[in-house]
């Protein structure tokens, strides 16, 4: 090792540390819990853990809610996933349009969601959605459709907890979306002009295969970004009714948090990143061989 | 002239890290000997009203300091136990009463019985019987109540009449028939007779346990929510669900009070932190309109039990100065003190004397609660307790108000889910 690359060391040595520390340690330590029935009665008395084995991954196979928690979030991620974007990305194309004026009015008032406190947020929405004096039942009403208990039915509380997600979040990708737009050369529009293609043949040959990059990034991102869903059913549901918004990070919350099952709320945390990872490299494949 | 710039980047680095220890270090400093100093944690506003108290203590005792933190209620028991894993527990702190197994379980609670023994002040028959019984665990008292509550049946008096009862129900029977007796007379399908919220899980067992029902049986280790007691009960409640005399569900109503107050339920089991609320809100022409009354019994010869609920005080076992904090204690347990606390907050006193005060004896809100707090029951004591009722109870509850699974089959994936999170408790209890 030279003089030089000793120096490195020397200067990154506070930031491994840290990560060494803060990232690693925890995670090494989380993996050997979720082997470990590790408790509240282990926390007073470390004597009181067992090293179970697989046995919490065995129960968690077993566990109707863990299964309830997986199905709903994989809902959630295939259903308001490809929704939030296709709305990022027809918010960006109309932010972008030359046809629009206020943009930047516009682009502020879609990104205001996003750094809007859900709990507000929340707030508000559940009286969008109540079934006495909500504003969308009362909406709906003109189309002859009865009032739906949004929040309070099984069949409705997703949907809703999706639509509330998609309008919070689609202002961040769509920021994404607008800077990708502008990365596109304005030549290849004019080109294409020149050889008479319409608007729409623009859009599938230049624009879509042009904003891939941005639109792998923006998937993968929003992928795991709704895999780790929590905030948004916590506040308006709590998972319920009869937990058909539970989902798998707030199920591992409940039962590490609140009912102090560290060993399972640590296998459910593995087996969520295990789903993330075989999601991201899944998606990373596709777009190499669409390269 | 780069080695000169190198090692001058080495000394910048090296200072900057020993100033960061500088800075840090004045505070591990030893403060003055002679005073003492305590720390208190209070929930949410109890944990900013004590503060008003402390001056007249800090008068009694010169040389004492009292360090006083406020969590709140929601996080309360992470950040407690956050702070017991970390060895941060303050000397004394708020706990609310069934969470008490939980940290005598942690080994966390110094026992007082004897500094009760030598107390002047704390006794136990100042106290209301159940009450104190929620503090005391295999024979050892761990905590002082502080203040009490419990649940009441909360009803409106205009409509009941209306319906042909001047009083509130007195037994299970007159409770349903009046509450049938209600949807018939409003007759419509917007209003409800009562209401039992499947997120509370309070009814529910306040009802099984009237009706006999252990809750959990072989020394707290399997669930007994099978049993014959239990199931009666059970099925008495989700009756009201299904024969539409209460709501299914828990979004129609965002807010209890207008709700209360635009009649869309009559009867509500709630507690003392809701009065000034109802009174809020049941103003005006309304305020002669609702009443509380001692919760129905399951029959005219059993009183109606209800929860044994509320906050005691504790100590750290962990903690250098349990003599000054018991004094703490002893202060916020005279009865003058207590009431003083209930003007700040409307907490209800947990020492009798202070109820003998005029302020709670001319509201007639709150003697319903006088009545009740003689008849009180405490929850299984076990840590897992709080698992049992919040995630399980009301989880099954709700399947069964929603007609998803017929009663025997709630009650059996009820016992089955309890078993299996009393394992743990079956293996510490075999060893």
């Amino acid at each position: 090792m030279n003089t030089q690359s000793k120096m490195a060391y020397f200067f990154l040595a506070p930031a491994l540390l840290a990560i060494f520390i803060f990232f690693f340690l925890p995670v090494v330590a989380a993996f050997i819990i979720s082997f470990s029935d590790f408790d509240i009665y282990s926390l007073g008395n470390i004597s009181n853990a067992r090293m179970v084995g697989f046995k919490n991954y065995s129960v968690l196979i077993k566990d109707p809610l863990f299964w309830k928690a997986l199905k709903n979030t994989f809902f959630f991620v295939i259903v308001a996933g490809p929704l939030s974007i296709l709305v990022s990305l027809a918010a960006a194309l109309l932010l972008n349009s030359k046809l629009v004026r206020f943009k930047a009015f516009f682009r502020l008032t879609y990104f205001l969601p996003v750094v809007t406190t859900l709990v507000a947020v929340a707030i508000v929405w559940r009286f969008i959605y109540h079934p006495r004096f909500g504003i969308l039942n009362y909406l709906l009403s003109f189309l002859g459709i009865q009032p739906i208990d949004w929040l309070g039915d099984p069949l409705w509380a997703m949907p809703a907890i999706i639509l509330m997600s998609v309008w919070k979040n689609f202002g961040y990708n769509m920021i994404i979306f607008i800077a990708g737009l502008q990365n596109i050369p304005l030549d290849l529009y004019e080109s294409a002009e020149i050889e008479g293609a319409n608007h729409w043949q623009q859009f599938t040959s230049i624009t879509i295969p042009m904003l891939a990059p941005t639109t792998i990034f923006v998937s993968i991102i929003t992928m795991i970004g709704y895999f780790q869903i929590f905030a948004e059913p916590y506040i308006m549901t709590q998972g319920g009714p009869i937990n058909s918004t539970l989902s798998i990070v707030q199920y591992m919350y409940q039962e590490g948090f609140r009912w102090w099952n560290m060993g399972y709320s640590a296998a459910l945390a593995f087996i969520l990143f295990i789903i993330i990872f075989i999601g991201t490299v899944l998606q990373l494949k596709i777009k190499k061989r669409s390269d | 002239m780069i080695r000169k710039i190198k090692k001058q980047l080495i000394n910048h680095y090296i200072f900057s890290l020993l100033a960061i220890f500088l800075v840090y270090l004045p505070s591990c400093k030893n403060s003055d000997s002679e005073v003492v100093e305590i720390s208190f944690w209070g929930m949410g506003a109890e944990g900013e009203a004590v503060q008003k108290l402390l001056p007249a203590f800090l008068d009694d005792h010169p040389t004492v300091k009292v360090k006083t933190q406020m969590i709140p209620w929601t996080a309360g028991q992470e950040k407690l136990i956050t702070a017991y894993a970390s060895d941060n527990l303050p000397d004394v702190f708020q706990l609310g009463n069934t969470w008490i197994p939980q940290f005598v379980n942690l080994n966390a609670l110094e026992m007082l019985d004897s500094l009760i023994f030598y107390s002047s002040q704390v006794n136990k028959i100042n106290y209301f019987e159940g009450i104190w019984e929620t503090n005391v665990i295999e024979n050892s008292v761990y905590g002082i109540p502080w203040y009490i509550d419990t649940r009441v049946l909360f009803y409106r008096s205009d409509i009941l009449s209306k319906a042909g009862l001047d009083r509130a129900p007195k037994t299970w029977d007159e409770l349903y028939q009046i509450s049938k007796k209600i949807k018939k007379k409003l007759n419509n399908p917007e209003k409800y007779a009562i209401y039992l919220p499947t997120n509370e899980w309070a009814p529910f067992v306040i009802f099984g346990l009237q009706n006999g029902a252990g809750l959990l049986r072989k020394g707290n280790t399997l669930g007994d929510f099978r049993a014959k007691e239990f199931e009666e009960a059970f099925d008495f409640l989700i009756r009201f669900h299904k024969e539409e005399l209460a709501p299914i569900g828990i979004s129609q109503v965002t807010n209890v009070y207008q709700a209360f107050a635009e009649e869309y339920f009559s009867m509500y089991i709630s507690g003392p932190w809701n009065i000034n609320e109802f009174k809020k809100w049941m103003s005006g022409e309304l305020s002669d309109c609702w009443m509380t009354a001692p919760l129905p019994g399951p029959d005219a010869d059993r009183p109606g039990l209800s929860l044994a609920g509320g906050s005691s005080l504790v100590i750290s076992k962990n903690s250098a100065n349990k003599k000054t904090a018991w004094s703490l204690i002893e202060f916020l347990s005279r009865p003058e003190i207590q009431i003083k606390f209930f003007q700040l907050l409307n907490n209800l006193p947990a020492v009798k004397q202070a109820w003998e005060d005029s302020l709670l004896q001319h509201d007639p809100y709150i003697q319903a609660f006088f009545t009740q707090f003689h008849h009180v029951i405490s929850t299984p004591k076990v840590p897992e307790w709080e698992q049992i009722a919040f995630s399980k109870v009301q989880q099954y509850a709700e399947e069964a108000a929603r007609g998803n699974l017929s009663i025997p089959e709630a009650l059996t994936a009820l016992d089955q889910d309890i078993d299996r999170i009393l394992e743990k408790r079956r293996w510490m209890l075999s060893r």
